[in-house]
């Protein structure tokens, strides 16, 4: 029975895995990765890890990808990417050799290892209490630390990302121009007596 | 690593992890859009997340899955974070490809 969990699931893990790097589009590699987020939540239970497939489902699954579908359509990058097409060259076969070199050595660590490392004493599994019991103890015990730092980790990231999706005013600038003159204040209006001719431009600043 | 059919050894989910971590980082070098970029990323974390939860099971401690839960965390923040810039990157040169963000060149 296990087997069979095991092989469905590694199977529907790795065919998510390889529609994300191999599909054309953007969205089809969003729904693949679905797909291998789930096989893992599968996994996670057939280990006895109940609560983190939960998490895993509702945040992977439910807020990541959707967050990642969201930002696909709101940018419109949902047609096909050319993957024929090599900017670099030699840089895939570059990438697959470096590929097959990561993979050779964790599987050859993998064959020539055995686990040493005794089983946990202290944090071992309470017979009669629930995973999510177990979790609950030692990230409030053991690991408080660690979790008021995740907290704290949160809020940057919220802040950071209302700063980043705030922008400033009138400051459309086409990257493919060089940038001439880096001392030219980008923000209009910094400093009137710097250049009289902006003065003609109508109040608003530039287009 | 070739166990008993019957059984799925411990080694079976560390080969997948480690697999679904070859696959995550083979798609990042060779992908040039940065959105899928970003979700190579996601693959290599899970596999990462796998295989703390086999060690977690294997050794009887749920520390490692504590560990995942951090991950899972620092995932969620870096996800918010890089999507942000994501955005603002096509805000300002829409179809831009990982090649195209050569400003900082030397």
């Amino acid at each position: 029975m296990e087997a069979a969990v095991f092989a469905v699931s590694a199977v529907i893990v790795l065919a998510g895995a390889f529609g994300v790097i191999l599909s054309k589009n953007p969205v089809h590699s969003a729904l693949s990765l679905v797909a291998t987020l789930f096989g893992i939540a599968v996994l996670f239970i057939a280990q006895d890890a109940h609560f983190l497939a939960a998490v895993q489902v509702i945040v992977y699954a439910g807020a990541i990808v959707v967050l990642f579908l969201f930002v696909i359509m709101l940018l419109g990058v949902d047609r096909s990417e050319n993957l024929e097409s090599e900017s670099l060259t030699g840089q895939r076969p570059a990438a697959i050799l470096a590929g097959l070199v990561i993979g050779g050595g964790l599987v050859a660590v993998l064959v020539t290892s055995t686990i040493t490392g005794l089983p946990s004493s202290g944090a071992a599994p309470d017979a009669e209490s629930q995973n999510v019991a177990d979790l609950g103890r030692l990230l409030f015990t053991e690991h408080l630390f660690a979790f008021e730092v995740t907290s704290v980790l949160l809020v940057i990231a919220v802040v950071g990302a209302v700063m980043l999706a705030k922008g400033r005013q009138g400051d459309v600038v086409d990257a493919d121009e060089p940038v001439t003159d880096l001392s030219r204040p980008v923000v209009p209006g910094d400093d009137p007596a710097d250049d009289e001719t902006i003065s003609d431009e109508p109040i608003g600043g530039r287009p | 690593m070739i166990a008993v059919a019957s059984t799925v050894s411990t080694s079976w989910y560390l080969g997948l992890g480690a697999i679904l971590f070859t696959v995550g980082a083979v798609g990042l070098l060779v992908r040039r859009n940065p959105l899928v970029m970003f979700m190579c990323v996601e693959l290599m974390l899970n596999a990462v997340n796998l295989t703390f939860v086999t060690f977690a099971h294997e050794l009887d401690d749920v520390g490692g899955q504590v560990v995942v839960f951090f991950v899972l965390v620092v995932a969620a923040a870096e996800v918010v974070v890089g999507l942000g810039i994501i955005v603002a990157i096509f805000r300002r040169r829409p179809g831009a490809t990982a090649d195209d963000l050569s400003l900082m060149k030397g």
